[in-house]
């Protein structure tokens, strides 16, 4: 967990995704989205309710599998059928609900399904790793062995966010991290985040919240419809352009080609949500 | 196993800069602040058998004599082993109704096959405990398979576990176990002999105080805040005392038997497991929140199906015990109130029925609190039917103070 690949600088993406599409039943909650993710960069994926975003956080987990698509993984071609695959491969997930144990402390919750220890639990191994673990991503806790239940909702993502980083993952999936917080807690968690970056985990954020994306985003992929609608650099776009390619507003080449091919599938897709 | 509750420093050289043991009284602060929010833990149970001994003894003096505790505890043995299973289902926020059956059903196997089948002793007993074990896992099947409430599965057991008790029973309907046999006189005659319970005692603690400072040295070289050692050795100090004087005043009388020694062995067993193994961990972690526990890579299926195997095991251990105790399996082994005392056990003991909290020692603590009311209301010569109103009182009450815990802790920010 401590031997941290630090940002490397070439353009080698850890994870591509190309032409996926995701169908449940006859709705298309995907179509042919592509996506790269680099180390050292935090991703943000924005769009609208039902533009595929949670869809393509379940596709990169594992949980569901794409129904068309390749996803390469440092160039080789993979699949994510299971979430044991996502997992094996070094992504790792915290979904918005953050899926604690409540009654079990932090330590329990960080090293669940992956216990330390040969017969017994090696609980001083496992309360030092916590410890080592927290005090790199410089987190608040006020104690690593008091049920996750008495913590507030930013220390509730920190724990879920540290216990995605057992076993050192290279891509770590964000969904909605700062949605149910305060401003307070919004900022624990960004920061948080940018630690990750340093770390050079490669990191996906998806949001709603155009000023937490703004404030940590390197690069920002915005879906519309289950399909891209533009790939921004965050330094040089403004806020509106965001808006406007969420909003299907903008006039560039992705989004006529999207309004061309799908203009009639528009109305009924926006009262899906994905 | 508690730990210390405070922060370790967060420089690089923590063991440099460590602050001295934490003391008694921050671990008296921590204990006070722990009971406020709500987690009260073994202390209601405790507190409410302090009262049950104290009004039975004043109203009858022979309550607390050595002769009457002896037999309390031997009373608690085949019952406890049951609700020690019954433990570990409702950790799992599941039920099992039909433990009281599935003891019969071991009962009649053991006396079937033992007696009149006269298989060797070893395995009249494997067989009724593999009749139990298989039920369990047919349950977890169930269970897991159709996704059918444990409670309905668990109903239709008690019914046709109860049949097929029946059956095996045959024609007689009651089979006596020969007295000289080996397990009856293991549950009625066979006693710890004075010394060796004196060498348990201090066996005991040694172990207990030896393995805490043992673990309070590897967190100082660990650079995490260690238990206080003072309050170590004087818990340690309490339990000699304590483990003495009690095996010094049973052994006043016939003294310890092996068969409640078995269950305490079970109880320490069964905590082990839940405290120190991933099976145990992932058992509370498929209570507090299963869907967690599944996406944290616990097989969630196998979780199950094990919990019911091992607790329908030490149901039919629980009326193999029984059986030998009264040297007899018949048509109402297991039966009456067996079942719902056992659950009463585990419930008054301090599991919850909401999953999740509990410990071994639940099932220790709960029917030593039912058979003392039980054995209570016997030396006051009042019938069953003012026994089974007080015991329904009991539940009860102990149903509230889990409840209002609950919503205190909810208050206070804890599960």
């Amino acid at each position: 967990m401590t031997d941290v690949t630090p940002a490397t600088s070439d353009d080698e993406p850890i994870l591509s995704l190309r032409g996926i599409s995701k169908q449940f039943g006859a709705i298309e909650a995907l179509s042919d989205v592509s996506l790269d993710i680099y180390p050292g960069e935090v991703v943000a994926i924005v769009g609208d309710n039902g533009a595929g975003k949670s869809t393509l956080v379940k596709v990169l987990a594992g949980v569901h599998p794409a129904s068309s698509g390749t996803i390469s993984y440092r160039g080789d071609e993979v699949s994510l059928s299971n979430p044991t695959d996502a997992r094996d491969l070094g992504i790792a997930t915290v979904f918005q609900d953050l899926a604690l144990c409540d009654n079990l402390d932090v330590v329990s919750n960080l090293f669940l399904g992956r216990e330390l220890g040969t017969r017994a639990l090696d609980e001083v191994e496992m309360e030092q790793q916590t410890w080592a673990l927290l005090r790199q991503l410089s987190a608040k806790i006020p104690s690593v062995r008091t049920p996750v239940a008495g913590l507030s909702g930013g220390q509730r993502q920190t724990v879920a966010i540290a216990r995605s980083l057992i076993g050192n993952p290279s891509i770590v999936v964000l969904d909605e991290p700062t949605a149910a917080l305060g401003v307070a807690q919004t900022a624990e968690v960004l920061n948080l985040i940018e630690h990750l970056r340093e770390r050079g985990h490669g990191i996906v954020l998806v949001s709603h919240n155009m000023a937490d994306v703004q404030a940590v985003a390197d690069r920002v992929v915005v879906l519309r419809l289950g399909r891209n609608n533009g790939d921004f650099a965050v330094v040089d776009v403004t806020y509106e352009d965001i808006i406007a390619a969420i909003t299907g507003a903008t006039d560039n080449a992705v989004s006529r080609r999207a309004g061309l091919t799908g203009a009639t599938f528009t109305r009924i897709k926006e009262g899906l949500s994905s | 196993m508690s730990t210390s509750d405070t922060q370790p420093p967060t420089n690089n050289t923590p063991a440099v800069e460590l602050p001295p043991a934490s003391g008694l009284a921050e671990s008296w602060a921590a204990f006070r602040s722990r009971v406020r929010g709500g987690d009260l833990g073994a202390i209601p149970v405790v507190v409410g058998l302090a009262l049950i001994w104290t009004i039975f003894q004043i109203l009858n003096p022979t309550f607390l004599s050595s002769a009457n505790l002896v037999n309390l505890a031997m009373q608690s043995a085949a019952l406890g082993t049951i609700a020690l299973g019954v433990v570990l289902v409702l950790l799992l926020a599941q039920i099992d109704l039909s433990v009281g059956s599935l003891s019969g059903l071991a009962a009649a196997i053991l006396a079937v096959t033992f007696t009149q089948l006269n298989w060797p002793l070893p395995f009249a007993i494997l067989a009724a405990l593999a009749a139990g074990a298989l039920f369990g896992w047919f349950y977890g099947f169930l269970l897991t398979r159709f996704g059918v409430p444990s409670f309905v599965i668990t109903l239709a057991g008690l019914l046709g576990v109860l049949g097929l008790q029946l059956w095996v029973l045959g024609k007689l309907g009651s089979i006596n176990i020969p007295f000289d046999s080996g397990i009856v006189q293991f549950a009625q005659l066979m006693f710890l002999p004075a010394w060796l319970s004196y060498v348990l005692a201090g066996l005991a603690t040694l172990a207990y105080v030896g393995t805490h400072l043992s673990l309070a040295n590897r967190r100082i070289r660990a650079g995490l805040l260690p238990e206080s050692r003072t309050a170590i050795l004087l818990r340690g100090a309490l339990m000699i005392v304590a483990l003495l004087f009690g095996a010094w005043y049973l052994n006043t009388d016939r003294g310890i038997g092996l068969m409640f020694l078995l269950f305490v062995v079970l109880v320490m067993a069964v905590n082990f497991a839940l405290k120190r193994t991933r099976w145990g961990r992932s058992i509370y972690a498929v209570g507090g929140n299963v869907e967690a526990a599944r996406r944290a890579g616990i097989r969630v299926d196998r979780v199950y199906i094990s919990v019911f195997v091992v607790s329908a095991t030490l149901a039919a251990l629980g009326g193999i015990l029984a059986a030998s105790r009264l040297a007899a399996a018949n048509q109402s082994s297991g039966g009456g109130d067996t079942n719902l005392t056992a659950i009463a056990a585990a419930v008054i003991g301090g599991a919850s029925l909401f999953g999740g909290r509990g410990s071994a020692w639940s099932a220790l603590l709960g029917i030593v609190v039912i058979q003392s009311i039980s054995s209570g209301l016997t030396l006051l010569s009042l019938d069953s039917s003012v026994r089974y109103m007080v015991t329904g009182a009991v539940l009860l009450l102990a149903v509230i103070i889990d409840s209002m815990s609950r919503r205190s802790r909810a208050l206070h920010g804890r599960f």
